[in-house]
């Protein structure tokens, strides 16, 4: 996952590519999480401004989509899917495990800065569970194993 | 050259079709072996998947699971010639779990390349739309509801009736919002479709749109489907470019276009209020009804709210007639129902059947039994909000009215399966946290209830006043289903009640030593 540091300048350049969209302010939370991995407080103040809102109202969207951080991720995000289907299969002992070998709870980022572990509710990979996501990669029957492999690998892969 | 199809769908990718797809090039190289490969949604046959499938001239013939490891052995054995491997599973179309079908909506998807225009229209791609243009409005609509389609997000209102009340509002602009942010586990059919036959999604909202007398429409799509949301953008730029989308579609005179949009992890979205208010940039926060989206929906205008299989299943009814779906399934729920096995399950994968069989059916003769090989205990049928039956419910029909006979509800066709193992007291403890986590916050039932719900759930495993506390979770629950504004609410007593209805010896177990802390 390559993400860059926050910068007005970028940021600013996505909202003024999105500000005419209806319904705009979406589309630009979601390409400044795409750009730096998290909505910068300091872009609060800019969006309101394009859109002509308060800046409580764009504090209240960001709040309230989970998927929003509010500070920049490690360098490799893993979601790990806590729903139903992936209970059925262990997903519960995975997250768990997870948890443990990576030092971190689920939410936030080992000391090394290398992962952020993130609960997600379904990965649309039911059949094959439990599931995990990283770095928008889709793993399936994800063994603790596995997901060793995947977290050494993320590792050695500084970008 | 020998075509050669490796799905590109994300399940087939979450297992490594990706690097078969390039082993099987890397292969075919070296060895000067003459081979098109072709990525393909998925069949549906989970379970199999990496599922390589070679065209030969007596059909196609499937081998799965394959690994890049077994890429190697398969030129050895000839299978570009459709020759036996230990991964040989024969004629892919007679596969049981195939063969047994009746692919309506996903008739194409697995079948053709998801992005190639020519597959699709050589595969009665845009039949229904061409059809729909030659008729009037009214008329469009009538056929849709004759049909008998229901949504199929979960609801089950008939379509047809949606679309008429869009037709009789009198405005400048309509629209038709595709509900893709399928947030309930145990389901992907929206995602697999996306992915696998996209053109079918755009062909059916174009229909909608001209049906209504709607010029724009936008999918909302959720965040945790990145690859669905590739696909359907590349999709959307090569059906404009070709003339089937913006002005004058077809020749037609007639506008229409869209655009897809990305949620962003909110469960509540998919319910269609919360979901417009999203797509207009805001909170999802749901609305009162009425009005109904139909009268006033987004941006206040007269609005067609459908799921992504609702919508896809239109250009075959507009295309084959509506007699011709309305010929299958069951009592008032007519057609084909794409159903999904997850969880703890053998064969997991999607097959289409038309309503009626049963979720013993579903399950044993589809779904081969518990992945695991353990005793079935219990299964959740319709995502977190359904209820969760015991084996003694397994003859009940999968169709809307019997779901909604025992207290559970069909949804969107996700199956759950749990084996022996299972506690479900953790499970009913899960569905009010899981509606504690995602509540709007909108209505107080919803919102405080399903914190008290958790706690009242800890209480009672932790053995605390138990019998008082059990009253007071049904109480709570009575309040919930009856006093909440919308189904999040409404229906998390479902998967609680049900839990504590079939399986009441996992709420009268000893505490445990300490009592069991919950990670966010």
């Amino acid at each position: 996952m390559t993400v860059r540091a926050w910068d007005e300048e970028t940021a600013l350049a996505h909202i003024r590519e999105l500000e005419s969209l209806p319904g705009a302010l979406l589309p630009i939370l979601n390409a400044l999480q795409d750009e730096f991995g998290y909505i910068d407080d300091a872009a609060v103040p800019l969006i309101a401004d394009a859109l002509n809102l308060s800046r409580a109202e764009v504090v209240g969207v960001v709040y309230f989509y989970h998927d929003y951080r509010h500070a920049p991720p490690g360098r490799h995000v893993l979601r790990v899917c806590r729903a139903e289907a992936c209970q059925a299969m262990g997903g519960e002992s995975l997250a768990e495990y997870l948890q443990t070998r990576l030092g971190v709870p689920m939410g936030q980022t080992t000391i090394d800065g290398s992962i952020t572990l993130e609960n997600v509710y379904c990965l649309g990979n039911c059949a094959l569970s439990p599931a995990v996501m990283l770095d928008g990669d889709l793993y399936g029957q994800v063994s603790k194993a596995a997901a060793d492999q995947l977290v050494r690998e993320a590792r050695r892969n500084v970008s | 050259m020998t075509r050669v199809f490796v799905p590109i769908d994300a399940a087939a990718l979450s297992v490594g079709a990706g690097r078969v797809a390039d082993a099987i090039e890397r292969e075919a190289k070296s060895r000067g072996a003459e081979v098109t490969l072709v990525r393909n949604g998925t069949r549906g046959m989970l379970w199999l998947e990496p599922l390589v499938e070679v065209e030969t001239p007596s059909g196609r013939v499937a081998y799965g699971a394959v690994t890049p490891k077994d890429v190697p052995s398969l030129f050895e054995a000839g299978f570009l010639d459709g020759k036996a491997h230990a991964l040989s599973l024969g004629p892919t179309e007679s596969i049981p779990y195939f063969a047994q079908q009746e692919r309506l909506t996903f008739a194409r998807c697995g079948v053709t390349d998801p992005l190639s225009l020519d597959d699709y229209t050589n595969n009665d791609g845009f039949a229904g739309l061409k059809r729909a243009l030659t008729m009037e409005p009214a008329a469009i609509v009538e056929e849709v509801f004759s049909s008998g389609l229901r949504g199929r997000g979960g609801a089950g209102f008939p379509t047809g009736i949606k679309w008429r009340t869009v037709l009789n509002e009198q405005a400048e602009q309509k629209y038709i919002v595709c509900n893709a942010d399928e947030g309930d586990s145990g389901t992907y059919a929206d995602r697999m479709l996306i992915e696998g036959d996209p053109f079918v999604l755009i062909e059916g909202m174009t229909i909608a749109g001209l049906a209504v007398g709607a010029n724009q429409g936008y999918v909302y799509l959720r965040s945790e489907y990145p690859h669905a949301y590739r696909t359907l953008r590349r999709a959307i730029e090569m059906a404009r470019e070709a003339g089937y989308l913006s002005e004058n579609v077809l020749g037609s005179g007639k506008t229409f276009d869209m655009d897809v949009r990305l949620g962003a992890g909110a469960y509540i979205c998919g319910e269609e209020t919360s979901l417009l208010e999203s797509l207009e940039g805001k909170k999802g926060v749901i609305r009162s009804k009425p009005p109904l989206p139909a009268i006033s929906g987004l941006y206040a205008k007269p609005t067609v709210v459908n799921n992504v299989l609702s919508l896809a299943t239109v250009p075959i009814i507009l295309s084959r007639g509506a007699r011709f779906y309305a010929d299958y399934g069951v009592g008032r729920s007519r057609g084909t129902m794409p159903f999904q096995l997850a969880g703890n399950i053998k064969q997991g994968g999607l097959f289409e059947k038309a309503f009626g069989i049963t979720l013993r059916q579903a399950i044993y003769d589809f779904g081969g039994g518990t992945a695991t090989g353990r005793p079935l205990r219990a299964v959740q049928v319709g995502g977190p909000l359904g209820a969760y039956f015991p084996e003694s419910l397994l003859d009940t029909p999968l169709d809307y009215e019997a779901f909604a006979a025992q207290k559970g509800l069909l949804g969107h066709g996700g199956i759950v399966v749990f084996d022996d193992t299972v506690d479900l007291a953790k499970q009913a403890r899960f569905a009010m946290e899981f509606c504690a986590h995602e509540s709007c916050g909108k209505c107080t039932p919803c919102r405080i209830g399903s914190t008290r719900g958790v706690e009242v759930i800890d209480k009672i495993i932790n053995d605390q006043d138990r019998r008082d506390n059990l009253e007071l979770l049904d109480d709570l629950c009575e309040l919930m289903e009856g006093a909440s504004l919308c189904l999040l609410g409404g229906l998390t007593p479902y998967p609680v009640q049900s839990a504590i209805r079939f399986f009441p010896e996992d709420f009268d177990k000893p505490a445990p030593l300490q009592s069991t802390a919950h990670n966010h």
